[in-house]
């Protein structure tokens, strides 16, 4: 089959994120692997946000714009995603106002059938269970336990819902809807960015986080503190994001695998306390969560615009990793290598998200806690007869002991200090070797970066660059050019800081994809393997890649 | 009482010279010498400032963070490791200025540490800038006219947002000052002892000039009533009254409901949750 792309408008509030989760939920317990991407405004109530069900037999975690079938759950909804329709598309709405295929006044008839409004986005789903010709029991077994803890009735009203909808949908459907989805053997996970981030802390060892509500990494911090208990993790919301950095590492110091988590200026506020860890040497890991800047800039939307700041992040030089994972799964993975870098080289590493990875919910066909674990490396305080927390070495890691932990003592300072800690201004004397000692880490550390992974390189003479979480949009478009006749290969960054070492082919030329405007990857690559990029496909309008949007870019 | 000796350490002292701060590292050493504590089991957490260099020159484990965030990370060291008895030591324009917002906050939050914030009313690392404590209409190297600002009374702010104990102290009483430290630390819950500390090189006054205003509250002063607290702390005088001007029960500190129902341990104690826990919560997110 086809993939099928269902499109859910609806104003903030009328709980559109709701119909989307428990279709999406219900289409995966079919067996179809789903990908759902959700766009919206900053508000609360009001406004129209859209939630994108892309239904596939095989993984295809990439949006499409365009949709077979678009729920409209009111007017307005109809009227700002008409445009969106395919043509042989079919649209349910709740008047005829823009002429929908099914209309089904969601709210009137859950008022007059079921006496209260609230069961009409039960009607609404039940709906689009009978466009696609899915048995009704298959959506009751996932969306009847929400209402459980509210009584018989509640659950009974949620059924007939969603059989008024069913049945009005089926009836109208029947010369106009193609689609035929039985169920299939295959299960996948359904999970998103930051649920597989937060997994992958935790499975790291991490027991405190603490943050400051800022979008679009909330959602990270609110499912820690949600599972505190199930994950014994110390969550923490703090005044101001330079007080979650600094309790972090305060955390850290005291010898916990600590985290904070932020979106752009967040994140900015925390600069000076990364270039604290750098110094201090204390393990440090900070999900930076991206959205489109400068300043407030559009908060509930996406971008990759934070590269090279990440990269650049605090004052003086000190080394520091950068990783941005591709989808959940890589996120999970990269959260493991970013607590165990972290460890290792006693740096802040930071892990580059943005909305679309955090809020989209990706299939997964093989989910396994196997391929990370958490590697320690601290010092064994017994070997030690005088101790120096910062012992100048060969490597530049210096024996890491946390406070208490025996009758050694450890110090650290801001300041340039000596190999205990403390100030110092005999720069001669130990400061030049101590900040030699720490810039030597670099060379260990980048070996440990994960290199590019390379896609069809072999025949391709254009390659595409791209990092973090446009590479299944880019892998599609690459489909899309083989059948218009272009051979198009990809390098795919998720480590970016420090750069691996890595060759890039000769005689190819090389179009860089990125959600920012300025080609940050393609300047960075430039500098650092001297290469030259020819072209660059950007997107900055807070929406993510589409494999149509990067084809249509390249054919320009 | 443990052995007061073991608190010493070689570090060169940066301040100057007869500065009232020696008087204060005296008092720290001495109080926790009384309250039995070993270097290992103590951790000083600091910003920058005069006041923040102490750390470096009493035995122990220290943090010499940034300016203005010795707070923050005082309450991440203790929610990963209570069991350390862990001392701010800052000046007002570290912890009132700089970092005003993380004091709010840690009043608020309550951990169980202890604050000294040595007030010598103007920044003297800076060379004697204007200080959320300075006088109002008093000169400073950056307030040519005069300080325009009112002065901020943090003892009272802390009073009136639920801190279950503050003192005041003053640096030319080392034994007073020993035995606030004492009660402090002792006190279960966030601790703010603020310590008027003169600045024998910027400050307009000598240290005899304080020396004659602060006087001890008497043995009759009912520290736990709060609002005699209050209105002690907001009268609008030179004189200022040292001792414990505010203690109540304690109330619940950060972490009390981790500590209860998750575990009471040490967090660097605690090894991972463990991947078949992991491997279970990725499963719910796959339906049978």
């Amino acid at each position: 089959m086809e993939d099928i792309n269902i499109v859910i408008g609806g104003a903030a509030g009328e709980g559109v994120q709701t119909v989307g989760a428990v279709l999406a939920e219900t289409l995966i317990s079919q067996g179809y692997a789903v990908f759902a991407w959700q766009e919206f405004e900053s508000r609360i109530r009001g406004g129209q946000n859209s939630y994108s069900l892309r239904i596939g037999e095989s993984v295809r975690n990439a949006p499409l714009m365009q949709a077979d079938i678009l729920l409209a759950l009111n007017d307005g909804a109809a009227a700002k995603y008409h445009g969106r329709l395919k043509e042989g598309g079919v649209m349910i709405g709740p008047s005829d106002k823009r002429d929908p295929a099914i209309v089904i006044p969601f709210a009137d008839l859950a008022k007059e059938r079921l006496e209260s409004g609230l069961y009409a986005n039960t009607i609404a789903m039940g709906a689009i269970i009978g466009t696609l010709d899915i048995p009704l029991e298959t959506l009751f077994r996932v969306l009847l336990p929400r209402f459980e803890k509210k009584g018989e009735q509640v659950v009974s009203k949620n059924r007939r819902a969603a059989e008024i909808g069913f049945q009005m949908a089926e009836e109208k459907c029947r010369d106009i809807c193609p689609w035929r989805l039985p169920e299939r053997e295959e299960r996948y996970h359904l999970i998103d960015g930051h649920e597989a981030a937060a997994l992958g802390a935790v499975h790291a060892g991490c027991r405190f986080v603490a943050g400051y509500p800022m979008s679009p990494s909330t959602n990270l911090l609110t499912f820690l503190a949600k599972e505190d208990e199930r994950f014994g993790i110390f969550v923490e919301q703090a005044e101001d994001e330079i007080a979650a950095v600094n309790m972090a590492i305060g955390a850290s110091f005291a010898g916990v695998r600590s985290m904070t988590t932020s979106s752009g200026g967040g994140f900015a506020l925390m600069v000076e306390a990364i270039s604290l860890a750098g110094m201090i040497e204390t393990p440090l890991v900070i999900v930076l969560a991206q959205r489109p800047g400068p300043a407030t800039g559009l908060p509930t939307r996406t971008a990759q615009g934070d590269l090279l700041f990440a990269i650049h992040s605090g004052h003086g030089e000190f080394p520091k990793a950068v990783l941005a994972p591709a989808d959940p799964k890589d996120a999970f993975h990269q959260m493991v290598l970013a607590f165990n870098l972290a460890d290792q080289y006693q740096i802040p590493v930071i892990v580059l998200t943005d909305q679309f990875l955090a809020d989209s919910a990706f299939s997964i066909a093989d989910f396994e806690v196997n391929g990370s674990a958490p590697e320690y490396h601290l010092a064994d305080p017994a070997g030690i007869q005088e101790y120096r927390r910062y012992r100048i070495t060969e490597t530049g890691v210096s024996p890491r002991l946390y406070p208490g932990r025996s009758r050694h003592l450890v110090g650290v300072d801001s300041d340039e200090h000596d190999e205990f800690g403390h100030i110092t201004e005999d720069v001669e004397g130990i400061a030049l070797d101590m900040n030699r000692k720490r810039l030597r880490k670099v060379h260990g550390l980048q070996k440990e970066i994960p290199p590019p992974t390379e896609y069809r390189l072999t025949s391709a003479r254009t390659v595409f660059v791209a990092w973090g979480s446009s590479r299944d949009a880019v892998l599609e478009c690459m489909d899309l050019l083989k059948n218009d006749g272009f051979d198009v290969g990809l390098i795919h960054f998720n480590g970016v800081w420090p750069l691996p070492e890595y060759a890039f082919p000769t005689g190819k030329d090389y179009v860089s994809v990125e959600g920012n405007a300025t080609g940050q990857l393609a300047r960075l690559l430039e500098n650092e393997y001297g290469i030259r990029i020819d072209r660059h496909i950007s997107r900055t309008d807070g929406l993510p890649f589409t494999a149509d949007y990067i084809r249509s870019r390249f054919h320009e | 009482m443990s052995d007061i000796k073991a608190f010493n350490n070689k570090v060169g002292i940066q301040w100057c010279p007869g500065c009232p701060n020696f008087g204060i590292l005296q008092a720290l050493k001495k109080a926790l010498a009384e309250l039995g504590k070993a270097p290992h089991e103590v951790c000083l957490v600091s910003g920058i400032g005069q006041a923040a260099k102490l750390p470096h020159y009493l035995n122990c484990n220290f943090f010499n963070g940034l300016h203005g965030r010795a707070l923050p990370a005082a309450v991440g060291i203790h929610c990963a490791n209570p069991s350390l008895t862990t001392v701010v030591t800052t000046g007002e324009g570290d912890c009132y200025g700089e970092g005003g917002n993380h004091f709010i906050h840690t009043i608020m939050r309550n951990p169980d540490i202890t604050v000294m914030v040595h007030n010598n009313e103007f920044y003297a690392l800076t060379k004697g800038q204007a200080s959320p404590t300075t006088l109002p209409g008093e000169k400073r190297t950056l307030q040519r006219k005069g300080v325009e600002k009112a002065q901020l009374n943090m003892p009272a702010m802390s009073v009136a947002n639920g801190c279950t104990f503050v003192a005041r102290g003053f640096a030319g009483d080392v034994d007073h000052l020993t035995d606030l430290i004492v009660r402090a630390v002792n006190h279960r819950g966030f601790s703010h002892l603020e310590i008027i500390q003169p600045c024998i090189t910027w400050s307009k006054r000598p240290v005899s000039w304080y020396r004659e205003r602060v006087y001890k509250l008497d043995a009759d002063y009912d520290s736990s009533d709060r609002d005699a607290a209050l209105k002690l702390l907001l009268e609008q005088t030179e004189k200022k009254p040292i001792g414990v001007l505010y203690q109540t029960q304690p109330r619940k500190t950060m972490g009390a409901r981790f500590r209860q129902t998750i575990t009471d341990r040490p967090l660097p104690e605690l090894k991972p949750i463990g991947a078949e826990t992991i491997q279970s919560a990725l499963n719910d997110y796959r339906p049978d």
